[in-house]
């Protein structure tokens, strides 16, 4: 995997008494404490984290927790005190922080695009002069830069609009014109500055679907920032929590809600829904751990309801649900199964939480298989791991 | 007088004596310049006003109401400015009126020529702002008549000192007009051309100036008033126009006169700042 964006021990003071602050931040300091004696404000402190390409990595924390800050410095909108971050720049890696006026114009016009929380669309322009904002900021010629606006007002379905003004447009309208405008400078990179949060929440679930569609297409690599947890879930391939200005927590969205490192942590996560963000792989028992019996069957749940017969290879030979036959279905097609026959439902280990729990639901609470992607058994689901997951015990 | 007072009146500041010698200083010295620069802005401005004198009157409001429905698209305007214009030929104050014209767009052009760049400056440089506010209140406030008086001993009479004069005055609200304008350009969106790579002068050109024009041309539209208000005084030192049949009308008494040359300054007035309203208001 490449890395798209590195921040290595980015610390963002500011204010005047820059060497002041920075001692303070090595002695531990905490925002308070450093606004107190130097009258600075600590924007962000030894933040390190590795960007990869293609990933979403969302940003979290309250408003105030610095994660703003800390994107700004990847396009160098917020000067970075002292610290490194590496961006990628086609085959080299460039330091924002050092690298001098014209690299930065380049770097902000082919490989670092930005949308905005309140959009920042000029008011003068239309949609079309907007979206080609940056294309004409970088010296694009006209038929080149027309083409390859219309292709983008496409592709977040605003063709119509492109003679229209920004103002003429809904809230969630101005902010797909942003999205096409960064975009359209095809660059790899893309910074989300809390792009849904001016938005109401039907339009913001809709915005939410439509960038994870464009991004299976696009591959971008994308830093979001965002206060709501939900989103963050939603959207992460990686999750990044900050308080005061530190970095607190990084990881999978599955880890932050398994594995809160702190009551920080905790708290943000106590209102998730765990159902949006486990899956099957995250309860699952490992079939090692599960009670082997004779001949190779294997008992999927601790009541021994249900067991496998497992051949050489790993796949399952037959099954039995109290004692009877059964068959085994996937949970794909959970809805779609009469209730009558004796089943054992299986799932992969990517199938989320919820469509488990309806399967067990189907089945009078039977346990659910896991099997990997060529159909081996590697583990099993009862009702008490469910339970327990469910109910962070 | 009480002692103190008069101790204190005893060592008057010598300001008005400096003053003297430093405008004696640079009639001494720099007298045929300033005679020559004047003799030059004379020239240029009696010219233009004979060119359009030589215009047939009906033609020219023909034409001047033309620029005005280019300028604005609309019928109503057009033909309004049209009306006013016939009203002046009517009343038998068109000469005076185009001269007033030529000093008026002339004092604005200057005014905005020097005005938006120095508003400009103001705007990114707060140091150079803090400097230029204390001068720009001692031009507004500084009663013009004070000013007159140096103007008048190194330009002499005419047009040229009435535009220098003009010119004094209605600087400061280019400079103002301006620096807001582009002071209150929203942070938003100065980081959009930022984040995609604006160069300086393109962050100027495509974000600072469009989003600061209405501002702009507002202090434009007030660039005329106020030259037009200066004209009365302007004429008082040999600037021709409708000032001085108002002068005149002011020094006979003669009321019909005044209420004339008065009411064809109104209409001016009227008819520019319609023509001059580009952007504030219709489109945004």
């Amino acid at each position: 995997m490449t890395v798209a964006v590195d921040f290595r021990n980015v610390d963002i003071v500011f204010g005047a008494d820059q060497a002041g602050s920075l001692a303070m931040i090595d002695a531990g300091a905490t925002r308070a404490e450093i606004l107190e004696k130097t009258g600075n404000v600590l924007g962000c402190a030894g933040a390190s984290l590795t960007v990869n390409e293609g990933e979403i990595s969302v940003l979290m924390g309250l408003s105030g927790s610095g994660k703003s800050t800390l994107l700004r410095a990847v396009n160098r909108l917020n000067v970075v005190s002292r610290g490194q971050v590496l961006v990628k720049d086609g085959d080299k890696i460039v330091d924002v922080v050092t690298c001098d006026q014209a690299t930065l114009r380049r770097l902000r016009q082919k490989q670092v695009a930005m949308v905005f929380q309140q959009f920042g669309l000029l008011p003068w322009r239309t949609v079309e002069e907007n979206v080609g904002l940056g294309l004409e900021l970088a010296g694009v010629p006209e038929a080149e830069r027309k083409e390859r606006v219309h292709r983008q007002l496409k592709l977040v379905n605003l063709d119509q609009w492109s003679k229209k003004y920004a103002h003429e447009l809904s809230g969630g309208m101005q902010q797909r014109v942003g999205l096409a405008r960064a975009f359209a400078t095809e660059a790899p990179i893309l910074l989300m500055d809390e792009p849904f949060s001016a938005l109401d929440p039907l339009i913001r679930t809709k915005l939410q679907d439509e960038l994870l569609q464009l991004q299976a297409e696009l591959k971008k690599t994308i830093i979001f920032v965002s206060h709501d947890l939900e989103e963050a879930l939603k959207i992460g391939s990686h999750i990044t929590i900050m308080e005061g200005g530190r970095i607190v927590q990084t990881g999978a969205p599955e880890d932050i809600v398994l594995r809160p490192a702190n009551d920080y942590v905790r708290d943000f996560i106590a209102n998730v829904n765990p159902l949006s963000v486990l899956t099957a792989w995250n309860v699952m028992r490992d079939r090692r751990d599960l009670e082997q019996g004779k001949d190779g069957w294997v008992w999927l749940d601790r009541r021994k309801t249900t067991r496998f017969k497992i051949d050489d290879h790993g796949l399952v030979a037959a099954a039995e649900r109290d004692g009877k036959p059964a068959v085994w279905v996937s949970c794909a097609d959970v809805e779609s199964q009469p209730e009558e026959v004796a089943q054992v439902f299986w799932a992969n280990p990517g199938t989320s939480l919820k469509t488990v729990m309806l399967a067990m639901h189907r089945s009078q609470t039977a346990p659910v298989a896991l099997f990997d992607d060529q159909s081996r058994f590697v583990g099993a689901i009862g009702i008490r791991d469910v339970l327990s997951a469910v109910l962070r015990r | 007088m009480d002692p103190i007072s008069q101790f204190m009146v005893d060592h008057k500041i010598p300001i008005g004596a400096w003053g003297k010698a430093f405008f004696g200083f640079l009639t001494d010295n720099f007298d045929t310049i300033f005679r020559a620069f004047s003799n030059g802005l004379n020239f240029l401005l009696d010219g233009l006003v004979n060119i359009l004198l030589m215009v047939p009157p009906v033609l020219l409001a023909l034409v001047i109401a033309a620029i005005a429905w280019l300028l604005q698209r609309s019928r109503p305007l057009a033909i309004g400015v049209f009306l006013g214009l016939i009203f002046i030929i009517n009343q038998n104050l068109w000469k005076q009126t185009v001269q007033t014209l030529v000093l008026v767009v002339a004092a604005a052009a200057m005014a905005m020529a020097i005005g938006v760049p120095l508003g400009i400056w103001a705007a990114h440089k707060p140091k150079v702002y803090r400097v230029m506010l204390p001068v720009l209140d001692l031009m507004q406030t500084l009663p013009t008549f004070v000013y007159l008086i140096p103007v008048l001993t190194l330009f002499g009479l005419g047009n040229a000192p009435g535009l220098i004069v003009t010119i004094i005055f209605v600087i400061p609200t280019a400079v103002r007009l301006t620096h807001l304008g582009v002071v209150s350009v929203p942070k938003s969106i100065i980081e959009a051309g930022e984040a995609f790579g604006a160069t300086k002068s393109q962050l100027l050109w495509k974000v600072e100036l469009p989003s600061a024009l209405p501002t702009i041309m507002a202090g434009l539209t007030q660039s005329i008033m106020l030259s037009l208000s200066m004209v009365v005084f302007a004429a008082l030192i040999g600037a021709g126009g409708l000032g001085t049949e108002i002068n005149r009308a002011l020094g006979s008494r003669r009321i019909d006169l005044g209420l004339e040359a008065g009411l064809a300054i109104v209409v001016l007035a009227i008819v520019l700042d319609r023509m001059t309203r580009i952007g504030v208001g219709g489109k945004k």
